[in-house]
């Protein structure tokens, strides 16, 4: 059933600068509901480098990309923000005037949003599945090849090849292995990244004979109308041979598509959205990009850029959600009514 | 100078000029070398800087080490040649070599 929100600003990514983004906004009294197709918050920082280092964030010598996620969590805490995660925003329509702007942001899992403006804070795109090199491998996607498990019964007493080396592919392993006829897992090594107690777990099952572990690589799918039947594995030794499957789970990582941003009317230049470097703005009046997802003379893909570009929008946000009401600027250290909204005060 | 080759997917091949102690990623970059993408900076945390060795030089360079392993498993279309450019240092030792670029990074 479709679930309808009503807030002032929709947060599209939670970035870090979408996470910032909700403090800039909730100094100046702008709620914000934020949706991102991860999981969990903190973009980049969170999925492609969680336990690197960074050293160019102000204030802090280092920090991890992970600590640094945390924090921003803890820093919007008092502004109550509403996460949407596991959904695409997949269109942004303008229902307003350039004066007055209202937007229906709608998501993949059927909710539709109510705004004032919206904050495209999508940085490299929306983290989607890498698909393996394959031929053909499109025929099955969705039918018996999957990039992600979203319901397990679907699994049950299928011939389930899982393909890859991570925690995904090991989790995935263990999980379905109860309810799958038989489980196979190829990777193409004899290296696991996953933890090692789910390496060890797997090994196990291999060593008493009740799944199959193969080293090398899929080379060809075989199958009809969109159901696998075979796949072919080429193992190290350059010897192929048909194994049987009838579900397929390859575990390649994700990547960053554009995705559909591109359908939502705005001017992109390579992939890019430009805006104007006092609000942010993009063509569409209300609607901001901020982050490694603008561009502009000069622009930098860095953190702290992106926290600069959002405490600039917020100001041009602050008009449209509240056209009568006059902006003072003030400080987080000296204002008390600011203290308030942080709970300090 | 240590000389690099570099050929595309499509066959056509660029030479260049590397400077000892930067990497093969950072030589392409430089030289505006096509079919490296290299989005995390060489930090080895993206897999877009994947290379093909040639089979000469398979046994010359050091061995790929652990964390090169485990991002190599994130790249397209790995061989048992497959490197990541990032983590390979230009030496003396190293002129001459030949890398190919896949038909995509990630
Ligand atoms: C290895 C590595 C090291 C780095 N080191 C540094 C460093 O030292 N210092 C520094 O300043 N920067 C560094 N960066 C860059 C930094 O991580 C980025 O600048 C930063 O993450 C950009 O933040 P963002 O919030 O704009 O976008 P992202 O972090 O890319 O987040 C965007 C989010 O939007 C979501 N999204 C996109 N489209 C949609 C949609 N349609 N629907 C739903 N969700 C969507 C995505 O899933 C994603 O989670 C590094 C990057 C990498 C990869
Ligand atoms: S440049 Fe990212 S892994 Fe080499």
């Amino acid at each position: 059933m479709t679930e309808h929100i009503k807030t002032d600003a929709v947060i599209i990514g939670a970035g870090p600068v979408g996470l910032f983004a909700v403090f800039e906004l909730g100094l100046l009294d702008i709620k914000a509901h934020l949706i991102d197709i991860l999981d969990r918050a903190g973009g980049q920082c969170a999925e492609l480098y969680p336990e690197k280092p960074i050293y160019d964030i102000p204030g802090f010598p280092e920090v991890s990309g992970q600590g640094l996620v945390d924090n921003l969590m803890k820093q919007i805490e008092p502004f109550n923000p509403q996460f949407h995660f596991s959904e695409m925003v997949t269109s942004v329509e303008n229902t307003g005037t350039a004066e007055a702007p209202s937007f229906i942001v709608k998501t993949d899992n059927d909710k539709v949003f109510e705004c004032k403006v919206v904050l495209i804070a999508a940085g490299g795109g929306s983290f989607q599945p890498k698909k393996p090199p394959i031929a053909g491998i499109e025929a099955y996607e969705g039918k018996s090849v999957y990039y992600a498990v979203r319901k397990m019964e679907a699994f049950r007493g299928k011939k389930v090849m899982i393909v890859g080396g991570g925690d995904s592919a090991l989790d995935w392993t263990l999980n379905l292995h109860p309810l799958a006829e038989r489980i196979t897992l190829v990777h193409r090594r004899d290296e696991f990244r996953a933890a090692p107690h789910s390496v060890n777990a797997m090994r196990e099952l291999v060593a008493a004979g009740k799944m199959d572990l193969m080293i090398g690589q899929v080379m060809e799918v075989k199958g009809a109308n969109g159901e696998l039947s075979h796949a072919v594995v080429r193992g190290n030794d350059k010897t192929s041979m048909d194994v049987a499957c009838t579900a397929m789970l390859p575990f390649f990582g994700l990547t960053m598509k554009l995705g559909p941003i591109a359908e939502w009317g705005l001017h992109l230049h390579e992939n890019l959205v430009p805006v104007d470097t006092e609000k942010f703005e993009t063509s569409t009046p209300g609607i901001f990009a901020v982050g490694d997802i603008n561009t502009y003379p000069g622009k930098l893909k860095l953190i702290l850029s992106g926290f600069h570009e959002v405490a600039l929008a917020a100001q041009k946000a602050h008009r449209y959600v509240y056209p009568n009401k006059k902006l003072t600027f003030q400080y987080t250290t000296s204002s008390t009514s600011l203290q308030k909204k942080l709970g300090v005060g | 100078m240590t000389k690099i080759t570099f050929i595309d997917h499509a066959g056509k091949s660029t030479v260049v000029d590397a400077e000892d102690g930067s990497t093969v990623m950072e030589t392409a970059i430089r030289n505006d070398v096509p079919g490296i993408e290299a989005e995390c900076g060489g930090s080895c945390s993206c897999a877009t800087c994947h290379v093909y060795v040639d089979e000469a030089w398979a046994g010359k360079l050091p061995k790929a080490g652990p964390l090169e392993e485990d991002m190599l498993d994130f790249a397209y279309d790995v061989r048992p040649n497959s490197r990541l450019s990032c983590q390979i240092t230009v030496s003396a030792a190293l002129d001459g070599l030949v890398v190919t670029t896949p038909e995509k990074q990630g």
